[in-house]
């Protein structure tokens, strides 16, 4: 039915409220796509549905209305197929760093010798820097440490998708810095395909491939799609030097300050298709050109999709 | 000068002890020895009133002191029903305990489980426990001695009910409270539920299971010296019964230190194994 590798359609969460009522729905009507190997960020203020979105794909929760499929089977609870880096790192404090990610391996190979886990781990752990700490119990690691054991027992997995919570939210900017590289690294060597949630622009533009923009919950909406058209190649300390970085970062943070919020009821929502949610690409539209003449229409003349 | 508070902390322990000792060693002198025991005795037949007589009756430390180096240096003796070492009749006692212990183990780990992992079985059985769980255990004893018909058993399922509702209540309290995100975790890699079991939930749990096993031994080892001066036979409640009647107070005196030792060193056995099973997160 689908060509793409994920596809999410008409995806709605409704909570009940504490007297067991439906509420408000956090967001419905989600539309989106993923390709292999694509790497995807979703952005949007505290309490717009990104978790939630994210569970449902990771089959943690259900979703009220709509659904997920991914590689043609349709998502209908958690699976090794998906590894999921949590937002507050969830290691296992009783075991040692070792002991956390060779937990994730024996699941996935459960026939697996100890020998070969405890080697499969090893290699996964030198790749986020910690060959050093492997016999370490989390306790003894630093908020960063932590976060790249995470990392690794979800790609120890060799999941067909990763799915990452703000995996960054709580690390200082020069640990964030080292471990972004770290995770483009690998995602680029392993062509691993990507669901990421963060709050930081710079982060989304430096590892996306495309930022998935959404309003102020309740009822969040996929404002608009917006595609790096950045080289792939882009480094950290480099991409601030492509012009294409500003304009996308100011794309960005006028959508976050300003345009979120008034989303609701402004002209965009008007013409907004839930299935085909406006893409953009704020980085070609050449400097000089309106790019906003405040009325929030100017944002169509990059749509490229309709 | 400075010196470490643990050694300070020894030397007030031992001050405290020797006041203690001294003190009691002068109220139950015999009267008319000194003047100063006299004023002594004087001030304290004061705060008593007419009871200054009766001090006599009250072993010296000297007859503890004797009682203790008497029992301890042939603890094993077996001399029949009513005379056997002090060894052998704690012996008797932890046996029972132990046993009732491991019953209660057996069956409020795995029950604390089912509880702890269904909020359906938490609601149906929370009115049964909170219902069972203030009675005292020795309030079963006619019940038990009448159903079990044995002394021994009875004593056992004693241990065993008042050792259970705080394993239970424990267990089921840890389990139902292990972090939604290691649940996740296990959830997410697909683990099988034995190995979620063993491997996520009891050792996040340990430390909160193994407090309740620590509060169910504390309360099980006051409960054998009280059940066992009701059913007899053996056991250092038993022995405390036994001199009362023989009106051997060093011995009773002897006995309920004991009681106090073998207490303080389960509890620190079980303080060990909490150590053992805490993680740092
Ligand atoms: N279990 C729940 N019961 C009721 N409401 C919930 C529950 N979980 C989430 N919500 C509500 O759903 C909304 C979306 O929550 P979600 O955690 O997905 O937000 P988020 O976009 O991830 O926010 P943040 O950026 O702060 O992590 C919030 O308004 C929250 O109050
Ligand atoms: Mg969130």
């Amino acid at each position: 039915m689908t060509a793409h590798f994920l596809s999410v359609e008409g995806l709605s969460k409704i909570y009940p409220t504490a007297d067991g009522k439906p509420g408000t729905p956090v967001f419905e009507d989600i539309h989106f796509a993923i390709e292999r190997g694509e790497f995807i960020c979703i952005i949007g203020h505290s309490g717009c549905g990104k978790t939630t979105i994210l569970n449902v794909l990771a089959g943690l929760e259900e979703a009220s209305a709509g659904g997920a499929i991914m590689d043609d089977r349709e998502i209908d609870g958690p699976s090794l197929d998906r590894g999921v880096v949590f937002q507050g790192h969830a290691l296992m404090p009783w075991m040692t760093v070792l002991g956390n990610v060779a937990f994730a391996t024996k699941s996935r190979w459960p026939d697996w010798s100890k020998a070969q886990i405890e080697e499969h781990c090893t290699t996964y752990l030198e790749m986020v820097g910690l060959g050093h700490a492997i016999h370490k119990k989390p306790a003894e690691l630093s908020g960063g440490m932590k976060q790249r054991v995470g990392i690794a027992r979800a790609f120890a997995i060799e999941p067909k998708m990763l799915l990452l919570d703000e995996p960054f939210g709580a690390l200082d900017a020069l640990t964030r810095g080292t471990i972004q590289d770290e995770l483009l690294k690998i995602v680029r060597a392993t062509q691993q395909t990507v669901f990421m949630i963060t709050h930081d622009v710079d982060e989304a533009i430096l590892l996306a491939d495309k930022v998935i923009l959404m309003s102020n919950g309740p009822l969040a909406k996929i404002a608009e799609i917006v595609e790096i058209t950045m080289p792939r190649d882009r480094t950290r300390a480099e991409m601030h030097h492509d012009p294409q970085f500003y304009r996308i970062r100011n794309h960005l943070v006028d959508f976050l300050v300003n345009r979120s919020k008034s989303y609701a009821g402004s002209d965009a929502a008007q013409l907004h298709d839930a299935k085909h949610p406006p893409v953009v690409r704020p980085g070609l539209v050449p400097d000089g050109t309106p790019s906003g003449d405040n009325g929030g229409r100017p944002v169509l003349k990059q749509v490229v999709n309709q | 000068m400075k010196t470490t508070l643990t050694f300070r902390a020894a030397v007030l322990s031992l001050f405290i002890f020797a006041m203690f000792i001294g003190t009691w060693h002068l109220a139950t002198q015999a009267p008319k020895e000194s003047a100063a025991a006299q004023a002594v005795n004087a001030e304290y037949a004061e705060l008593m009133g007419k009871g200054a007589e009766k001090t006599g009756g009250f072993p010296s430390p000297e007859k503890v002191g004797s009682a203790f180096v008497k029992y301890l240096s042939d603890p094993f003796y077996d001399n029949g029903p009513n005379d056997k070492g002090i060894g052998i009749q704690v012996g008797y006692s932890l046996l029972r305990v132990g046993t009732g212990f491991l019953l209660a183990m057996l069956f409020a780990l795995p029950l604390g489980f089912v509880i702890g992992m269904s909020p359906l079985m938490t609601k149906a059985l929370n009115p049964f426990i909170q219902i069972l769980k203030p009675i005292s255990p020795l309030a079963w004893m006619p019940l038990a001695l009448y159903t079990l018909k044995d002394s021994e058993v009875s004593g056992i399922f004693v241990i065993f009910i008042c050792s259970l509702w705080p394993m239970l209540i424990n267990t089921a309290f840890g389990v139902a409270g292990v972090r939604r995100d290691w649940i996740n975790v296990a959830r997410t890699l697909e683990v099988n539920p034995l190995r979620k079991a063993f491997l996520v939930i009891l050792p996040a749990a340990a430390p909160t299971i193994l407090t309740g096993m620590r509060i169910s031994m504390g309360i099980a080892w006051i409960v054998i010296v009280a059940a066992e001066m009701l059913v007899g036979g053996t056991g250092i409640g038993y022995f405390v019964w036994n001199e009362w009647n023989n009106l051997a107070l060093p011995n009773v005196i002897f006995a309920i230190t004991m009681i106090g030792l073998v207490g303080m060193a389960l509890d620190l056995g079980f303080g060990t194994l909490q150590k053992f099973v805490t993680y740092r997160e």
